[in-house]
């Protein structure tokens, strides 16, 4: 177990720069996920990290050590890749075993047939059968070790890349996307899985994905990479609460985020389709800002109800409506003078809020909206009249 | 069963013996080109050839006598036939082994080169392209005594000069160099091949796990990795080797003193210099049954490993 140091890590093919002067603290023991679309460069400082590509600025440290002249066997680290990467062949047994057999015998004692002459093997062997089986027991494929690879199912062939990374007690686990090959349902168990594997074994957990579910249910912290960079770092809570940036927000949170044009109106209110919020911002009057507001914070009404509690209404058209079971997705066309389209969660039928030509209100409460300025950066400095700032505690979508 | 009885009993599911009928025909009449080939090509021939090997017939001869078997009772006491088997598994077993390790080698090396690679792809490869017979021609001169560059260059590093062609005991190892060297593309191309279908993450994955040297990733993840490629590789290169006659043909004729003396050259000498038909058509059974244990051993080693 360690803490790994990322000290300004850059790395650039040719003239393309993939990361620009990455710093990352990651604690002993944390669970932190890097999470962008794909292409943000976060495979490739994961990578980076287990040492399989040498970046070209910058210094990694693992347990406060630089590691940079090391290779990737020596940074005591393990990895999961996307496809598993299990050696087919061999078998389930062999595959968990050999970080062991490589580190623990010589050359000699691993040559075909000479290695049978080896006493040293025929010591040491047991030991590593022993370590191996009680990996494979702690992961539930004691039954399996002597198939092979091929004859697993995906989600029996992920547990066997988590032994043999677990196998040699490494100073952090590096995971590449490894949920990404599974079925839905599969995902799902082996997140909560993978979750408590990391309580268990208290290790160093860094976790590559592009899935921001995986991101927000499994880990301490995120850090959310675009083009080669952090955009912002925090707790899961943090990123969903209070985007630093427009493609963040955009990027947390299903079903997307609305973002709506806004301006800032000449009391320094900002001002969405003429409308005034009571939303105070610092930029200068008709400074252009956006708008984010979740799909769960605003609340479906028919056309004539009243907004209660200080909230803003909009009106609009349905436009299409996704029924969920538990909740629906309603796709709303703005009407007149706003304009756009608004999706919004709601956990009642949407036939009930509508009026005949399909009308409907939208009613959201500016505590509840997130603005960005044109450079698409959170405004630090909002104050809403009367509500509470704290935008942290997103507002739940009930029709009235 | 009861779901398919309504649907058997309403006709609708069930084809009717016409349809059936016309179906089967199609079938067959599809089949039939394939199946008449078959015969002329290889069947009749081969049957042919077991008629022919139980005969005494002679080329050109008006008749010929029932011989029973006599012709591969001849087969094992003949010193021509035991010597030229003898020569050709001697040769195999220097062709062997040298063509699939350099190919191999050569591939490995050529995998991890990018610019340079095609060159050199095409470089090992040409022998392939090139006609053997013409080649042997070439390598005759390289290899005479007194005009080949081989010898002068021996000569002028103060070596004697080495009938390479004229000493029995050189004879079979050079034709196999020769053998070698002409079927070291063809091999280099079918391990970079496989080579090439090594998923990268197993690579680093073994280094992760700690393979430190080439020969750890080699011992690790090449080599078994290409097991099924490289019992391709021997198969055919053994089918191949087995088969050696043009260099013999033109560079020895089997000389000297029988010491290049080879299974295919001998067949060509009772069948086409010395017209025993019969006996030739014994002789060529013999080699079609070592062809035949190569490629049987070939399906079932195969078939063992399509594990992964």
């Amino acid at each position: 177990m360690a803490s790994v140091e990322l000290r300004g890590v850059g790395k650039s093919f040719g003239n393309v720069e993939v990361l620009t002067g990455i710093d990352l603290d990651i604690a002993d023991g944390e669970f932190l996920t890097l999470v962008g679309a794909s292409g943000c460069g976060k495979s490739t400082l994961l990578r980076i990290i287990a040492g399989l590509e040498t970046q070209s600025t910058g210094s990694v440290l693992i347990g406060g050590a630089p590691v940079d002249h090391l290779r990737p066997h020596e940074r005591r680290v393990a990895m999961v890749f996307q496809s598993y990467a299990l050696y087919p062949h061999m078998r389930v047994f062999g595959n968990i075993a050999l970080p062991l057999v490589m580190s623990r015998l010589r050359l000699f004692d691993r040559l075909p047939l000479l290695r049978l002459l080896s006493p040293r093997r025929r010591r040491i062997m047991p030991e590593i059968a022993r370590e191996v089986r009680a990996v494979a027991e702690q992961l539930q494929i004691g039954a399996l070790l002597d198939r092979r690879p091929a004859q697993l199912s995906g989600g029996q062939r992920q547990r066997v890349a988590l032994g043999r990374a677990m196998v040699r007690r490494p100073a952090a686990f590096l995971m590449d996307e490894p949920l990404s090959n599974l079925d839905a349902k599969l995902r799902v168990h082996m997140r909560s899985e993978l979750a408590d594997l990391h309580a268990r074994l208290g290790a160093t957990f860094i976790y590559v994905t592009h899935d921001q579910i995986e991101a927000m249910t499994m880990s301490n912290r995120v850090a959310m990479m675009d083009n080669g960079v952090i955009l912002q770092l925090g707790r899961p809570g943090e990123l969903y609460a209070r985007p630093a940036s427009v493609k963040v927000a955009q990027f947390i949170g299903t079903p997307t985020i609305n973002l709506l044009p806004a301006r800032v109106n000449a009391d320094r209110n900002v001002e969405l389709f003429g409308m005034p919020l009571p939303i105070r911002v610092r930029q200068p009057a008709g400074a252009a800002l956006t708008l984010g507001l979740r799909p769960e914070a605003i609340v479906a009404a028919p056309p004539g109800a009243s907004p209660r509690n200080g909230q803003v209404p909009l009106f609009g058209r349905l436009h299409r409506s996704e029924n969920l079971g538990a909740e629906h997705i309603l796709h709303v066309d703005l009407a007149a003078p706003a304009s756009g389209t608004v999706t919004c969660k709601v956990q009642s039928d949407p036939g009930d809020v509508v009026d005949s030509a399909r009308n409907l209100a939208l009613l959201f409460s500016p505590a509840a909206c997130h603005v960005f300025d044109a450079d698409g950066r959170r405004v630090a400095d909002t104050d809403t009249a009367g509500a509470a700032i704290d935008a942290g505690v997103p507002m739940r979508a009930v029709s009235p | 069963m009861s779901a398919a009885m309504p649907a058997t009993a309403m006709g609708t599911i069930a084809p009717r013996p016409r349809q059936q009928r016309i179906e089967r025909f199609a079938g067959l009449s599809f089949v039939f080109p394939a199946f008449v080939l078959l015969v002329v090509i290889d069947i009749v021939p081969l049957l042919v050839l077991l008629y022919l090997s139980f005969t005494n017939y002679e080329l050109g001869a008006l008749s010929s006598k029932f011989v029973g078997l006599d012709n591969f009772r001849k087969t094992l006491v003949d010193p021509v036939f035991r010597r030229s088997l003898g020569n050709t598994f001697v040769y195999v077993a220097i062709v062997l082994p040298a063509a699939v390790g350099l190919a191999l080698l050569v591939a490995v090396l050529l995998h991890g080169r990018r610019r340079s690679r095609s060159f050199y792809e095409v470089v090992y490869f040409l022998p392939v392209t090139s006609t053997l017979i013409a080649m042997a021609t070439v390598w005759q001169f390289l290899l005479h005594p007194s005009l080949g560059p081989v010898n002068g260059v021996l000569r002028a590093l103060g070596f004697h000069e080495i009938g390479f062609l004229s000493e029995p005991s050189y004879v079979l190892p050079t034709l196999a160099a020769i053998g070698v060297w002409h079927l070291i593309g063809f091999n280099m191309v079918l391990f970079l091949a496989g080579l090439s279908a090594i998923p990268r993450d197993l690579y680093e994955a073994a280094e992760i796990d700690g393979c430190r040297s080439g020969i750890d990733r080699f011992l690790t993840i090449t080599w078994p990795l290409l097991g099924p490629t490289t019992m391709f590789v021997i198969v055919t290169t053994s089918i191949t080797a087995f088969k050696v006659f043009d260099t013999v043909a033109v560079m020895t004729r089997g000389g000297p003193m029988g010491a290049s003396e080879v299974l295919l050259y001998a067949i060509y000498l009772e069948g086409y210099q010395y017209f025993h038909m019969g006996y030739a058509a014994a002789l060529t059974l013999v080699f079609l049954v070592f062809v035949l244990i190569f490629s049987v051993a070939q399906t079932f080693a195969l078939d063992r490993r399509v594990h992964y």
